[in-house]
């Protein structure tokens, strides 16, 4: 796991807020549609995780970290292209459920072609249309971590997650 | 779309009831949990239906379980209910799998709310020019008094019906049964086209003439099989869990316990697949890529399958690799057969663009002995590359000639099975044949020469009234551009007659269609759980309902056969098909004994049915009974042994048709066909019949030698059918705005057109429009468009050519390409990257 700071205390806050304040850098209009501001805000609370410093982040080499919890494995990638949904300097870091929203196998990055294989069932899932399904079994896409960037540290948090995460009946346990 | 991060869980006390998938041919078992729409089960094991402690994070392959497998639904009286529909760990079936398809089952019940908000809840006329929604009685009233008009005047001929003729979700045995009943039975019409097809034919006359039913292995004998030949099939996306849980772990090594188990003292290893396609399928890339070395993709030249097979027949034929014993025995037919067929690997190679290694490596791996007379145990599964190939009757012959020499069938391990699209769920009346064949045939047709080409009668202006009967038409058809032009301006006539009626009875507007029907008019129905793009032509759109909606069989490839149990009301006034068509017949009735017609009142009696169940009873159960009229069913004459009371027992895993017996409360069913050796043919010997190589179809080769593309068409793993539900569902509606046409990179830059850009494709029999998907495993002027899709419509290039009896080819489209233009929100949103693994 590469978590590199620990959530402050104080960042517990209704992802409506986050989002807000983020503006979440969405890349295009037409992705507004499916973008992260059609979260149902009263839904949940999602705490404020420190991913990494985005200069640390290398192209293609996704970064493993878990979010909301220790359970729930997760991946941000740098794609070297600005991507809906994409944060950082260069609006390319994007981050998911390392589970696969079918049956929750490890989803791995193939940086080749810059998609997310599952190898139990055979889907796989785009992290450069905010994880949309290319092809498998699941009935959702992958679940996407609603990154925010902080320009001040260079810093890429996590704040929410949208769709919900495998094996469970609620993101936050 | 909202993607929601919580969903209700079942509480202890939710009920549970059983649901077989709705969609393709596999069936897999779900189970329905329904409970207070106020309340919800806890996260702890033993707070929850699931058993499933939700306070941890569950690890993977536990369940399957996603918000789209939830819903609210509201009964008939108002009262709301959390629904959950997940799949059965203990169905032999799918052992607790879920496609993308079935797993969306839960989103697609009726919610006012939900995607399902355009579902038919009321039948509904077009009256002076708009739509409006009637009681029953005020719909029947004109179709039922349209149809008893014609049917005195003109004779059953000009009442014609496109039906369905399958199970699940719009077919199965009850509904089938009574729109039999109706069409063949009341009715007499020999009029009927079946919903993908312009004839009343089987997809598989050539299998049955030669007495071998289509379905006659297990899901088990894919666990078993030494080799399995994918021949024009792609089931990772087309039978997807039958695929994932029986192919692959055999392929993998995952059964050879059982292998060795079950055929002790025999030499066993993991499978050997063989591919049948011109394409390079999404299947075969995953099977490559979990078992490299033991897969074997024959790409052959489109078309050519005869060809192939001819080959490997002459092939194993004169190396002896076959099963002498079992033809003298158990077949007929077969020396002149293989004279006929008679093919050199280098012509078969000429022909089908195979290398002669390539085809004798298949023949080594699939038919070369064991050990001293031990055949392989080789499957034969096959289907629309057969089906809607070119000839299907020639080729599924050409492939049954390879079975049967190498005694494939009836043996476990083996099988020569179609793998299906929708679930089968078949039992009708004979259907009413016409005195003679439309079209007339240029020659002399050997067998099932008494047909209709009911889209040819209709272009033709035959027919008085056409009922599309829970499919539709306008998306899946073989040159359905012309077809839906001319049911469109047959139909205006119709509406132009009803609008000009004002104040007019029942009676006045029944003699206004008819009036109308004799100037070329044409009134259409469509009886479907959705208006549909058949609203463009219709007059009357009648609201039927689903299984869980309704008590529905049905069985799957492996002829398992399961209740559907309803858990919810349909919505609004919706009814069961079965019991449309009883009230149909009712009203018919009805009004023939108001005109004192008790000759015709007689012939629509019998359908005095108030459930499901009823239809059941009449139809399914009565097959073969003394007493009994003709019934073609897929029960066969034990039928009567099948209870829905012991369906209800059997669960999820249901008993494979036939039934044998009932031992200690239980249905005892037939794992496989065959395997005395006694075929379904009178003397009970398969036959051979000669099935040489005879070239494309004529209607197709034209095409092909017009035009520079290949116009490959089929599903793809996310879509179902028409998108019927699909088409409501931003889940699928982001991903596919249109139909994708999957081309090759170096095409497409000679075409000048980029991912997402929207092309023109077509030829002399129409044309349509489609969204370029980049797919370079594809080769080069060989395309694949989805088929049947709302926007963008394969059939509208796709030929006249059929097989003698009217199986369409399909497949057979050549076209030209041409860019349209390009949409720039497809390029942002619709992911592009390669479909296979």
């Amino acid at each position: 796991m590469a978590r590199e700071d620990a959530p402050a205390d104080d960042s517990r806050r209704r992802f409506l807020q986050s989002s807000i304040v983020s503006g979440l850098a969405i890349a295009g209009p037409g992705a507004a549609s499916d973008s992260a501001s059609d979260i149902d805000p009263a839904v949940s609370t999602y705490p404020d995780l420190v991913v990494g410093k985005a200069a640390r982040l290398a192209i293609n080499q996704p970064l493993l970290f878990t979010y909301p919890d220790a359970a729930s494995a997760c991946l941000a990638v740098k794609l070297g292209r600005r991507v809906p949904d994409g944060v950082g300097p260069d609006l390319d870091i994007v981050a998911f459920s390392s589970m696969c929203s079918h049956m929750g196998c490890l989803v791995s990055y193939e940086a080749a072609t810059a998609r997310l294989k599952c190898a139990c069932h055979f889907s796989m899932f785009d992290p450069e249309k905010s994880g949309q399904m290319i092809i498998g079994q699941a009935t959702q896409n992958l679940p996407q971590v609603i990154l925010e960037y902080r320009a001040a540290d260079d810093t890429v948090h996590a704040v929410a997650i949208r769709g919900l995460i495998y094996g469970r009946q609620t993101n936050l346990l | 779309m909202r993607d929601r991060d919580r969903i209700s869980l079942p509480p202890r006390n939710a009920t549970k009831t059983q649901l077989t998938c709705h969609y393709c041919i596999v069936g897999c078992g779900y189970h329905v949990y329904k409970w207070d729409a106020d309340s919800e089960g806890g996260p702890a094991p033993n707070q929850n239906a699931l058993g499933l402690d939700f306070s941890k994070q569950i690890a993977p392959l536990q369940t399957c379980l996603t918000p789209a497998m939830t819903n609210v639904l509201t009964h008939a009286d108002g009262k709301q209910c959390n629904v959950m529909i997940v799949p059965d760990a203990d169905c032999k079936v799918n052992k607790g799998l879920s496609s993308t398809r079935g797993g969306k089952m839960a989103s697609y019940f009726y919610n006012a709310q939900g995607l399902t908000k355009e579902r038919l809840l009321y039948p509904r006329r077009y009256h002076n020019s708009q739509w409006i929604d009637a009681r029953w009685e005020e719909a029947l009233l004109v179709y039922a008094g349209l149809l008893k008009k014609i049917l005195v005047k003109d004779g059953p001929e000009a009442i014609m019906f496109s039906a369905f003729d399958h199970g699940g979700a719009g077919g199965g045995f009850e509904n089938t049964w009574a729109t039999g009943k109706l069409m063949f039975s009341a009715i007499r019409t020999p009029t009927v086209r079946i919903h993908n097809r312009p004839a009343y034919n089987s997809e598989c006359h050539g299998n049955r003439d030669m007495g071998v039913f289509e379905l006659n292995n297990s899901y088990e004998d894919a666990a078993l099989a030494d080799v399995i030949w994918s021949i024009g099939n792609n089931p990772y996306e087309n039978q997807t869990n039958y695929f994932l849980a029986h192919w692959l772990p055999n392929l993998q090594g995952a059964t050879l316990d059982r292998k060795k188990s079950t055929f002790p003292g025999e030499r066993v290893e993991a499978a050997r697949f063989i591919f049948v396609d011109p394409r390079r399928t999404p299947s075969i890339a995953i099977c490559e890529s979990a078992a490299p070395g033991r897969v074997l993709h024959l790409d052959i030249q489109p078309g050519t399958d005869t060809a192939l097979w001819n080959g490997l027949l002459t092939y194993i034929v004169d190396r002896g690799w076959i099963d002498r014993d079992f033809i003298a025995r158990h077949t007929e037919g077969f020396d002149i057969t293989v004279a006929r067929n008679r093919m050199s690997l280098e012509e078969c190679s000429r022909i089908t663009g195979l290398p002669v290694g390539k085809i004798k490596q298949a023949a080594e791996w699939s038919y070369k002995p064991k050990a001293e007379r031990v055949l392989p145990r080789c499957m034969h599964a096959f289907e629309k590359g057969v089906i809607w190939g070119n000839d299907n009757y020639r080729i599924e012959q050409a492939i049954g000639a390879v079975v049967l020499a190498t005694h494939n069938v009836g043996r476990r391990g083996a099988g020569w099975v179609r793998m299906g699209g929708h679930q089968e769920g078949y039992t009708r009346p004979p259907y009413s044949e016409p005195p003679s064949r439309y079209p007339a045939a240029d020659s002399p047709i050997a067998a099932h020469d008494k047909l209709i080409e009911v889209d040819d009668y209709i272009v033709s202006g035959h027919g008085r009234m056409l009922t599309y009967w829970a499919c539709n038409n306008f998306q899946t058809g073989n040159n359905s551009q012309n077809v839906r032009e001319a049911i469109l301006q047959r139909s205006n006539i119709v509406k132009r007659a009803i609008a000009s009626m004002r104040g007019a009875s029942a009676d006045e507007l029944v003699d206004a269609i008819y009036d109308a029907t004799t100037q070329g008019g044409l009134f259409v129905a469509s009886i479907n759980i959705y208006p549909t793009s058949l609203a463009e032509a219709a007059h009357l759109l009648l609201p039927a309902a689903i299984p869980g909606e309704m008590d529905l069989t049905s069985m799957n490839g492996e002829r398992r056969m399961r209740l559907s149990e309803k858990f919810i009301d349909p919505p609004g006034d919706a009814l069961p098909d079965c019991l449309i068509a009883a009230r149909i017949a009712q009203t018919v009735a009805e009004l023939s004994r108001r005109d004192n017609d008790t000759e015709l009142a007689d012939r629509f009696s019998g359908f005095e049915w108030q459930t499901p169940e009823d239809a059941f009873d009449d139809g399914f159960r009565r097959a073969g009974q003394p007493g009994a009229p003709p019934i073609d069913g897929q029960g066969g004459a034990s039928g009567h042994l099948v209870t829905y009371e012991l369906l209800r027992q059997a669960g999820n895993n249901g008993v494979q048709l036939p039934v044998q017996a009932i031992q200690d409360g239980k249905m005892i069913g037939t794992e496989m066909l065959y395997v005395d050796g006694k075929f379904d043919t009178p003397d009970g010997r398969a036959r051979f019949f000669p099935s040489a190589w005879s070239g494309l179809l004529p209607a197709a080769e034209r095409q092909k030698r017009k035009h520079a593309f290949w116009i490959n068409n089929g599903r793809l793993n996310e879509v179902w059918q028409t998108a019927y539900n699909n088409q409501y569902d931003p889940f699928i509606t982001q991903r596919f705005p249109m139909a994708t046409l999957q081309m090759n990179p170096h095409d497409m830059q000679a075409l000048g057109v980029a991912p997402t850009d929207v092309v023109e494709i077509y030829n002399d029999y129409g044309s349509t429009l489609a969204m370029v998907y980049p797919a370079a495993e594809i080769k080069r002027t060989q395309t694949f468009l989805l088929f049947g899709y709302m926007k963008g419509i394969a059939g509208d290039v796709t030929t006249t050519a059929t097989d003698p009896h009217f199986i369409p080819y399909y497949k057979g489209a050549w076209a030209g390409i041409k860019r349209a233009g390009s949409m720039p929100q497809f390029k942002r949103t619709v992911s592009t990257k390669s479909r296979y693994f």
